[in-house]
């Protein structure tokens, strides 16, 4: 549970001189709406990780999700890490997670560079080719037509190409490639270096915060996928962790041996709690995101929002 | 700051561009000769042109099944033509009418409840002056943008849904639980309140930026000529997000019919099929769940056709008021 406090001292404060001081009340409402702000959103993740940790004992307690940490125990992380299933269905998602985002920054970098040179041969045709798959295009059941019938049904690469380019993506890559100082890539020019060479000499470590933010948007796109999973792979041993959560999770399908339900009762025969159990899928789905979002989102401000200002 | 040389939409967030019409044609180059100065730079397209080649324009093509009677063992090229007989079928079935319904009317509310909801907390976050507050804050809103939709839906469930927090505690209260995962009724404004948690946060990206880029002797000088904090909100602010005002909202429009699909998939069981069913959902289990390829194609196409349509018009609006939208003219 976080609360935040806004400043009380004028000195350290970066108001402008011009500016009123607020007044109690103004200044007592806003921290109020920004307190409720942060709690709807960081209670349920809160007690959603917390409930996971917890045992049968406190969740009867609580009656449900756990809001204050009472009993802990790794017990539900043991039965599912001993699960076929979601040990696979981990094992699935991240490396479609890896490969794929992988696969999308080179195919985007690579577009993006190669239509920021301003006057290039072609780039205009060739953008509006991409940018015209932005406001139209088959539909799901066309695009299933293709992927099925390029062998992509029950196969893992329908969970990677068919949306391993983001015309977004590659837009924004292209706007921050095409404002690299012209200065240093003519005087590479003249050094005799060719595209290939200025896109990874120079392009790319000046554009390290822009890649990070890229880089985060496609990871949680494969991570996060589920869909994709549920047209192209009827098998459920193939599935990656977010459709094994839809499924049996919120679906409330049971999934075998490993009592998961949805009405979070307690069986006899288990050790742990259903509840804790779903509850600790469902962080082990949210944990790299929050592991990993840290890192990135300073980039957020620093890389993306410039560009914006910018314009 | 929308619209950017190319006449086509830079990404919301990020218009920056090179402010040089780039007049094509290399200087006294003819058209071999520019291929082959740049044959690097078209290379490095291809990857991205192929995928989106078989992807996106590959399945634009199969769009022509919406004409034909679809039979699984002929394929796109030996199924028969049939004209308009899927769309005829289409428009005389009262189930795709509901969909198309239910579609526009959370496309309102949200419209109504949602669109607002950024621009007021940007307006908030902007206000707060320590740095080290802000950007702590601006980490938090941020976070559920980069949730899945069976994420954000597990999360409601456990703390709205029949056996999560909130009936848990009326029930050990004695009092009447409310079952808001479950009730058709109220659909619409779940699946807004499921959007607003996970988007409303991160939309204010694009305002911030508008606000970052109105410059500060503005506000001095109303400040000067005795304008309140109030006055120079609405004659100083709000003019300068306008224009990202309007692009959103039309980039909104052209999206209006693509609403809510994996919400309406996922919760599709929990609510009944009569609530959750949107045109992508209609297309989907008509199409694919069904089996019924060339109709649920024709559902697919009716939508791309009015999205496009919808965001041309809401364009055109957008020039009249004086702005750019999503292209210039």
């Amino acid at each position: 549970m976080t609360t935040t406090t806004l400043p009380r001292n004028r000195r350290t404060s970066n108001r402008p001189p011009w500016e009123e001081k607020p007044t109690a009340l103004g200044q007592g409402a806003k921290t109020l709406i920004i307190t409720i702000v942060l709690a709807v959103i960081a209670v349920p993740i809160y007690s959603v990780v917390l409930t996971s940790f917890s045992t049968q004992a406190s969740i009867n307690r609580a009656g449900g999700l756990v809001m204050i940490p009472d009993e802990l125990t790794t017990q539900a992380y043991k039965e599912i890490f001993s699960n076929q299933l979601i040990v696979h269905s981990l094992l699935v998602s991240l490396t479609i997670t890896v490969l794929g985002t992988a696969l999308s920054m080179v195919v985007s970098v690579l577009a993006a560079y190669g239509l920021s040179r301003s006057r290039s041969f072609a780039h205009r045709p060739i953008l509006m080719f991409m940018i015209v798959t932005m406001f139209f295009g088959g539909g799901l059941v066309p695009t299933f037509l293709v992927v099925a019938g390029l062998g992509g049904y029950d196969n893992y690469w329908s969970q990677i190409l068919p949306g391993a380019v983001a015309v977004f993506n590659i837009l924004v890559l292209r706007s921050f490639f095409s404002s690299t100082s012209p200065e240093l890539i003519d005087a590479a020019k003249i050094d005799g270096a060719g595209d290939w060479r200025i896109l990874w000499s120079i392009v790319l470590p000046t554009s390290k915060a822009v890649l990070a933010v890229i880089t985060l948007f496609y990871a949680v796109g494969y991570w996060n996928n589920f869909f994709a999973a549920q047209l192209y792979l009827p098998d459920n041993g193939m599935w990656p962790l977010p459709q094994v959560v839809n499924t049996y999770v919120l679906q409330g399908n049971s999934m075998p041996g490993s009592g998961i339900t949805n009405t979070g009762q307690y069986f006899g025969h288990q050790q742990v709690s259903p509840l804790t159990i779903q509850m600790a899928v469902v962080t082990l789905t949210l944990l790299p995101i929050l592991i990993v979002y840290p890192f990135v989102q300073k980039h957020f401000t620093k890389g993306v929002m410039i560009g914006a200002v910018k314009g | 700051m929308a619209a950017i040389d190319d006449g086509v939409a830079a990404p919301p967030a990020l218009s920056s561009q090179p402010s040089a019409k780039a007049a094509s044609g290399g200087r006294g180059l003819n058209w071999w000769g520019r291929l082959k100065r740049d044959r690097s730079l078209v290379i490095m397209t291809l990857p991205a042109v192929i995928l989106l080649a078989v992807f996106s324009y590959g399945p634009m093509f199969g769009l022509i099944t919406a004409f034909q009677a679809y039979d699984i063992y002929n394929g796109v090229a030996g199924s028969p033509f049939v004209g308009f007989d899927q769309f005829q079928r289409l428009f005389s079935d009262p189930l795709f009418w509901h969909a198309l319904e239910n579609t526009l009317v959370l496309s309102a509310v949200q419209l109504v409840l949602y669109f607002p909801i950024p621009i007021v907390l940007a307006l908030l976050l902007n206000s707060i002056m320590s740095s080290k507050v802000r950007s702590f804050v601006q980490a938090i809103v941020y976070l559920p943008h980069f949730f899945g939709w069976v994420l954000v839906v597990v999360v409601f469930q456990e703390m709205l849904g029949g056996a999560g927090a909130l009936n848990m505690f009326l029930r050990q209260h004695d009092m009447a639980t409310w079952n808001i995962m479950t009730n058709p009724d109220t659909f619409k404004y779940l699946v807004t309140a499921q959007a607003v948690w996970k988007e409303a946060g991160w939309g204010i990206v694009v305002f911030l930026a508008a606000l970052a880029a109105i410059d500060s002797s503005l506000y001095e000088a109303a400040a000067a000529d005795g304008a309140n904090r109030w006055r120079r909100l609405w004659h100083i602010t709000l003019p300068g997000m306008r224009g990202v005002i309007v692009l959103l909202l039309v980039l909104r429009l052209g999206n209006a019919l693509s609403i809510g699909f994996e919400q309406f998939i996922l919760q599709r069981l929990a609510v009944g099929r009569d609530a959750a069913e949107v045109l992508d959902t209609f297309a989907y289990n008509y199409g694919l769940v069904g089996n019924n390829i060339s109709y649920g194609t024709a559902a697919g196409l009716f939508k791309g056709i009015v999205s496009v349509a919808l965001l041309l018009a809401a364009n055109k609006v957008a020039h009249k008021f004086g702005e750019d939208g999503f292209y210039r003219r």
